[in-house]
């Protein structure tokens, strides 16, 4: 019997040790009315190796094509000590760690994780993680409003992902919380502050900056913190952690920093994966640690004063508070937390800069080399990170097929969320991408115009 | 010591970084950092022994026997994760076109028909990322499915006393307030206290079955009644799924909507907290509010008239599998992940479920209940405190330490303590609240009878030591990286991150 180990011989002992005729005697206070049959759509049980058989079968059939999208997922080289390390099943295998004594070296690691990501984003503590960056934004929205107090309003600019926005309305309308779009200036591709000036006086919660933005542009981040603190609202970062390894973190911005940061970890030893499973982080100023959701880590010592590690402000979990705790989350991502602190361990400052810099290079380098091909120009002046959104002179679909029939994914189709860029795609080029694929995704981008 | 503190400052690994210059041409000066984030300087070797090191500091189910209630430790299949992590798998993008993964979406749908089959439920999401996720989304299609009617005054959820903390938490998460029914003295749901509850304001009643007091809940079909006369819907809270799996199905005890954590039932790995998955099913009122995306074979009866045909994609290229979205399910409670769940960890309960086959399913809750059973008979001869023990254990059942803390002091945070140096990673400890020091001892299936008796023999013990050197019991663990920790000093001394001046 698969991954059961009993004999014959077992069964027997034990059944007459509790007195029970057979094994379905064990189930004689469910209502017979309820018992069920045969399970019909499962089929036989498939050994090691003719389920192996099948899934490389299936894997075989998803194709590997040279890949330019990002949209906030990211193909980044994830050093092979990562997994290999994070996949010992001492880490694979172990729970959330309630038993501290016994969970040393995953809340150790941790606590060393909840040190790089605060310092990464400049703020003062960190959990250990939510699901993935978008429902991170959400658990910021809530946590926003409860510190607040009085105002259940959030601006959340339409450079925010629209696939972001879309998930932050399904968790907190539920709540009475209004999301407010702020539009973007169409020159530049970042919040149009003019039109975030018509929102000042109001009742703001808070305002999401997010940096960079969807369209890889990068926002005023410090006029905007501060206009959100003048309005007496907080500040949301949303932030990809590579970048800022380069880029002024959310604690710097303008006088007194982001109040919260969150973003998806995905970049972090994530492997793409079809979308998960990804996490989300999230770091706050220390006056708001107790309006945090999920779990975290402290510092503490033993009854021999010897430092250790565990679980700490449960206060605010939904084991001890139920209907009033701060969040209903349990599980959270840990492995990839896991995973995350030995890339960055192993990457170390100089390398996480050096990922940064050459993504932003070789975007830099597509976006001017795509813009030598007729009719095709970026569509925003201004500075970019590792995405560009570029325009072309036909019909997005029938040109990234076309891209696609040559084996390159030429970018993510604009033209959904944002109408009115017309025929638009986002285009990512990673520290992955060689040279001679940039020259590949030029040559065939002129081949499907 | 720390990684940090094996840091060395100039230490670089350059095999895994870019030759890249680590400096970014173009970026204003103003929006660029200048101080230098705090991580570590430190060898491939220095960071591989580091962790490797602390994952030793671990008790897990491949180095212990782990019988946590209500967490369903089972053996974790090796296969499972490395069929998951096959190259093609882990390098497709999430926004790729799906004519580019037809592999993957194939296990997808395939498990999704699994699921269906052994909650009887109509239709399934496999998209929630966790358990609580999952609650979120049933929950979420119980509002949205009231409002859709009109029905606007459904304002309440009633839990039982007995439920996990998540439960109530969810309801006020889908802004809900949240009503507490007690439990009966054999641990089932006061049916007095839910007539009393019921009513036009009632929107549903969340129930783990079995309970958390490790017993089915033998009046489920009055209660799916009373529920369902007062207009409310029934959420099945699939915690203790494992318990039953094959043997009866939520969808036949009534429930209009479930949720399921595969990193319990379905074997995926618990990580050190995650990622987990949390899928859920919907009875058919429910089927257009399931979350995004849904994973659909075409032809297909969900997508609605007038969707795009899978044939005839945006791009025109032939697929048999792809993901319904806002336009075929335009009733949904929309999308709770940026992309599609927690993908990596659906394919590790694919390959799982596969190697069950139908006869496995059936195994599962049959070995689970067997062991919790035989564990229950023998602690209960031993002359351990079992809660219900006129009750057939589900697979997990509670033992109350309260007769030892009353004649030797030990408390069930001590034995728990205790145990570990014996080498057993404790029970949960005081959950469920209704128990006074309570252990709630799930065993699984996957574990053997010598490994049970073992355990037997280790609680025995301790009790032996309760009586004879009660310090011994009180002091523990002694053999673990560290004693017994200053929980009080970790909350009022936040030390959350370490800095470089202490």
């Amino acid at each position: 019997m698969p991954f059961i180990p009993h004999t014959e011989q077992d069964i027997q002992s034990m059944l007459a040790s509790i007195g029970a005729a057979n094994i379905d005697a064990l189930f004689d206070e469910i209502p017979a009315a309820l018992r069920s049959g045969k399970l019909t759509a499962i089929g036989d049980g498939l050994n090691e190796m003719q389920v192996a058989r099948l899934m490389h079968e299936r894997a075989a059939q998803d194709s590997q094509p040279l890949n330019f999208i990002g949209a906030g997922a990211y193909e980044h080289h994830i050093p092979a000590a990562v997994w290999e390390i994070a996949t010992r099943g001492e880490f694979y295998t172990a729970y959330t760690p309630y038993q501290a004594e016994a969970s040393q070296g995953t809340l150790q690691t941790l606590y060393e994780y909840q040190t790089m990501i605060a310092s990464l984003t400049g703020m003062d503590a960190s959990n250990v993680s939510l699901y993935d960056g978008a429902s991170a934004l959400a658990e910021a929205i809530l946590m926003a409003v409860r510190a607040h107090k009085s105002s259940r309003r959030v601006l959340l600019p339409a450079t925010v992902s629209p696939l972001y926005r879309s998930v932050a309305h399904s968790i907190v309308k539920l709540q009475n919380i209004e999301l407010v779009e702020v539009p973007f200036d169409i020159a530049t591709g970042i919040i149009d502050m003019q039109a975030l000036q018509q929102h000042a006086g109001g009742d703001i919660a808070a305002l999401v900056i997010p940096q960079p933005n969807f369209f890889g542009a990068l926002e005023d981040v410090d006029a905007l913190t501060a206009w959100a603190h003048a309005q007496g609202a907080l500040a949301i970062a949303l932030v990809n952690p590579l970048t800022l390894a380069l880029l002024k973190a959310p604690g710097q911005w303008a006088e007194k920093g982001a109040d919260i940061a969150v973003g998806d970890g995905q970049p972090l030893g994530a492997p793409l994966s079809s979308g998960g499973p990804y996490f989300g982080f999230m770091c706050c100023k220390q006056a708001l640690v107790r309006q945090m959701p999920g779990r975290i880590i402290g510092r503490t010592v033993d009854l021999d004063g010897k430092p250790g590690f565990t679980l700490t402000l449960q206060a605010r979990e939904q084991h001890i508070r139920r209907a009033k705790a701060t969040s209903n989350i349990c599980s959270n991502q840990g492995l990839m937390v896991t995973a995350a602190t030995i890339h960055m361990a192993l990457l170390g400052v100089d390398g996480l800069r050096r990922v940064a810099a050459a993504a932003h290079a070789n975007t830099a380098a597509l976006a001017e080399q795509a813009g030598g091909i007729a009719g095709v120009k970026c569509l925003f002046v201004g500075a970019h990170f590792h995405e560009v959104a570029l325009q072309l002179p036909k019909q997005v679909a029938q040109v990234l097929d076309k891209m696609r029939a040559q084996g390159v994914l030429g970018g993510y189709d604009l033209s959904a969320h944002y109408p009115q860029l017309g025929n638009a795609i986002l285009v990512c080029a990673t520290e992955t991408k060689t040279t001679a694929d940039l020259q590949r995704y030029v040559d065939t981008l002129q081949h499907s115009l | 010591m720390l990684i940090f503190e094996r840091s060395h400052p100039g230490r670089r690994n350059a095999a895994q970084a870019p030759h890249h210059a680590a400096v970014a041409k173009g970026i204003p000066a103003a929006l660029l950092r200048k101080d230098q984030p705090l991580l570590p300087e430190a060898s491939e070797m220095d960071v591989v022994r580091h962790y490797t090191g602390l994952s030793q500091k671990n008790f897990s189910i491949d180095t212990h026997f782990y019988p946590l209630g209500s967490c369903t430790m089972k053996y974790n299949p090796r296969a499972c994760n490395t069929l998951a992590m096959l190259p093609n798998f882990l390098a497709r993008h999430p926004l790729a076109p799906e004519s580019t993964g037809q592999g993957v979406l194939a296990c997808l749908y395939d498990l999704q028909e699994i699921l269906k089959d052994v909650t009887g439920m109509a239709g399934v999401s496999l998209m929630p990322m966790a358990g609580a996720q999952g609650e979120f989304a049933g929950i979420a299609m119980i509002r949205a499915y009231h409002e859709s009617r009109g029905d606007a005054a459904r304002s309440e959820i009633i839990v039982p006393d007995a439920a996990h903390g998540t439960n109530p938490a969810t309801a006020v998460m889908c802004g809900y307030t949240v009503k507490e029914i007690s439990t009966n003295a054999n641990g089932d749901v006061d049916l007095d206290a839910l007539r009393a509850a019921v009513g036009p304001q009632t929107a549903g009643l969340m129930l783990t079955n079995p309970s958390t007091l490790g017993v089915f809940e033998t009046q489920i079909q009055a209660i799916q009644k009373i529920i369902h006369e007062a207009g409310g819907l029934l959420y099945y809270d699939g915690a203790n799924l494992n318990a039953i799996l094959g043997k009866v199905k939520p969808g036949d005890m009534g429930f209009d909507v479930i949720h399921m954590n595969l990193h319990k039932t379905f074997s995926t790995p618990h990580g050190g907290g995650g990622p987990g998955a949390g899928a859920v099913g919907v009875a058919q009122r429910l089927l257009p509010f399931l979350p995004l995306p849904v994973v659909e074979r075409f032809p297909s009866p969900l997508a609605g008239e007038g969707a795009r045909r899978a044939g005839e994609g945006a791009s025109g290229e032939t697929v048999s599998y792809r993901y319904l979205t806002e336009q075929d399910l335009p009733q949904s409670i929309g999308h709770l992940s940026a992309f599609s769940g927690n993908i990596g960890i659906l394919l590790r309960a694919y390959v799982y479920a596969r190697m069950l086959g139908a006869e496995g399913m059936h195994r599962v809750a049959e070995f689970a209940t067997l062991n919790a059973n035989y564990l229950m008979a023998e602690l209960h001869k031993a002359g351990f405190t079992v809660a219900f023990p006129k009750r057939r254990a589900s697979h997990e059942f509670i033992v109350s330490i309260k007769p030892l803390k009353d004649a030797t002091g030990i408390s069930a945070m001590d034995v728990a303590k205790r145990l570990l140096d014996k080498g057993y990673h404790p029970p949960t400890t005081y959950f469920p609240m209704l128990v006074p020091e309570c252990l709630l001892i799930e065993p699984t299936e996957t574990e053997s009878k010598e490994v049970l008796d073992g355990f037997v023999n280790a609680l025995k013990e301790i009790r032996d030591e309760a009586y004879a050197t009660p310090e011994l019991v009180k002091g523990a663990p002694h053999t673990m990286p560290v004693r017994r920790l200053d929980d009080v000093k970790a909350a009022r001394e936040l030390d959350l991150t370490w800095k470089s001046n202490v």
